[in-house]
């Protein structure tokens, strides 16, 4: 076999998969915080637990009402963001008039009772999600060994990133998702419910943090934490992309997973700081982000 | 035989007042800036609001449109008392509205923004027919909006208003900072809205428009109206505009 940089290809590979998936995770979740960054204007704090939520949903389903992991797949989303939409009609809509500030405390504190709450009940050592059965096993693709999952993880992920990408920057309604970003006043003045699409939006938003749990559980165990420690991450994954850009959300999120992967194998030492330099570095260069407007 | 009774209630309100403006106030977060304005639009009226800068125009535009976070009063259009109803509501009842700073969408294209604003009556015009009207517009319909120059973005603006099929335009200042020569095609563009039945509440500091296109202007001073006075009067009444507007 043949040698990269004195690195065996296998663990090269190995680790840039890895990479990838953790990308995968990275740009689902960025990609939400970005698009109700966009509209909301709310930095919302609650999204790791709402990615946890999606995995737990889908844990929950399989226990109590036998729904496999294709069946959580697509109910897990759309009851996490049902609970993402009563949360904004009840509690994050009254603080809009109010500085970011606000909006931030409010999401991080229902973030720490959501954890607190699965934590008592569930405890921390996490619960295992079997992989789905035509999912199980993998590919040898001579360089390395493809576990089949972890590929159908970086699909679906790219395939739910570009579509969001798809809707918000090339159909009409993303043409209003747009407008109301920009100016919300006068896109009510056109007769336009911007109430009800910025709940919406949320609720969209928190459904794609829920998906991405459910892609999340057969990987990682099923844990309330799980959020927590990722959304750290994914905070500098928005920091390094810019606020509010949708196609700069996913291919950060991509390309630090990448890099962070390959920092794994050339400096390990340095694997679980590496995005945070970079962020360090891209916010005396470039403050706005590396795709980030500047107001 | 009630409903005939109704229509023709509606008739008479309409050969009345379209839109009546009463006492209306407004405030920019505490500060006070609307003190009572009176004044009303006929059926297919262009009426105009002169004032100096500051004077409140803009500011009545935005009240009748309902974005001014806190008014009150009076502003019944078509029937219907708009006071309480939010913007949304008050365009879906057919008021148009283009802002002053023009409220072109930079994320949005040339045809995204024309598209933007839904239609909100029967017999709104056609894109293809907008884009007669204004056919620099067309060439340039894969644009970024906000690239274009500042009379193309006011074509724009009037444009994405004439498809949603209201019948009342409010309109902030078109003229301002274009060239002589989009200001004659402004004013052809308010020429042709008018024969075809539209009504207009026009605010513009530029006096000379003002007198080639409406019917009646309203003197604006410090949060009310002070004055009025009939386009054909208008000659007459030149000193006292002159003393209203401090020119």
């Amino acid at each position: 076999m043949f040698e990269l940089l004195g690195i065996p290809p296998q663990a090269l590979f190995g680790q840039l998969l890895l990479g990838l998936i953790n990308g995968s995770f990275y740009a689902m979740l960025s990609l939400g915080l970005a698009i109700i960054f966009g509209l909301l204007n709310i930095i919302n704090f609650t999204h790791g637990a709402q990615y946890m939520l999606g995995a737990f949903v889908a844990y929950l389903l399989l226990q109590y009402l036998g729904v496999g992991y294709w069946g959580a797949l697509l109910l897990a989303p759309i009851i996490v963001g049902a609970f993402g939409i009563v949360l904004e009609r009840l509690m994050i809509s009254k603080l809009y008039h109010l500085d970011h500030l606000y909006g931030l405390l409010l999401t991080f504190g229902l973030a720490l009772i959501l954890q607190g709450l699965l934590r008592n009940e569930f405890g921390i050592s996490g619960l295992p999600y079997n992989i789905p059965s035509q999912l199980s096993g993998g590919q040898n693709l001579g360089f390395m060994f493809l576990p089949n999952y972890r590929g159908w993880v970086v699909v679906a992920s790219v395939i739910v990133c570009f579509g969001t990408w798809f809707m918000i920057e090339k159909t009409r309604l993303g043409a209003y998702l747009r407008a109301g970003t920009e100016n919300p006043t006068l896109v009510g003045a056109f007769g336009i419910n911007v109430p009800r699409m910025i709940t919406l939006t949320y609720g969209f938003g928190v459904a794609l943090a829920a998906f991405a749990g459910v892609l999340a559980a057969p990987i990682y165990s099923v844990n309330p934490n799980m959020g927590a420690e990722l959304i750290i991450v994914v905070f500098a994954v928005v920091v390094i992309g810019g606020m509010g850009s949708i196609l700069g959300a996913i291919l950060t999120g991509f390309g630090l997973g990448i890099v962070e992967g390959l920092t794994r194998v050339f400096y390990p030492e340095g694997s679980s700081v590496v995005i945070f330099v970079i962020m360090a570095i891209v916010l005396l260069v470039k403050p706005a982000g590396l795709f980030g407007r500047t107001a | 035989m009630a409903d005939a009774m109704l229509q023709e209630r509606r008739d008479a309100n309409t050969q009345g007042a379209l839109l009546k403006v009463s006492n209306l106030e407004g405030w920019y977060g505490e500060s006070h800036v609307l003190h009572g304005i009176n004044f009303d639009v006929r059926q297919g009226e262009v009426v105009t609001l002169l004032g100096r800068n500051g004077a409140g125009k803009t500011t009545t535009l935005k009240a009748i449109m309902g974005i001014l976070g806190k008014r009150k009063g009076s502003v019944v259009f078509d029937g219907t008392e708009l006071i309480k109803l939010p913007a949304r509501a008050i365009a879906r009842l057919g008021v148009g509205y283009v802002p002053e700073e023009r409220g072109i969408f930079a994320s949005l294209s040339v045809d995204e923004n024309m598209m933007l604003p839904p239609q909100v009556k029967p017999g709104g015009m056609s894109v293809e027919q907008i884009f007669e009207l204004f056919p620099n517009l067309k060439e340039r319909r894969n644009s970024q909006g906000t690239k274009l120059s500042g009379g193309e973005q006011q074509m724009l603006a009037i444009g994405r208003i004439l498809r949603t099929g209201a019948k009342m335009i409010l309109m902030d200042e078109p003229t301002e900072g274009l060239a002589p020569v989009i200001v004659q095609q402004i004013g052809r563009t308010l020429e042709w809205l008018k024969r075809d039945g539209y009504t207009i509440v026009l605010v513009e500091q530029n006096f000379r428009f003002a007198a080639s296109v409406a019917d009646r202007h309203y003197v604006v001073d410090q949060g009310k109206v002070v004055d009025m006075i009939p386009n054909e009067d208008l000659e007459a009444n030149m000193e006292k505009l002159h003393a209203y507007l401090g020119v």
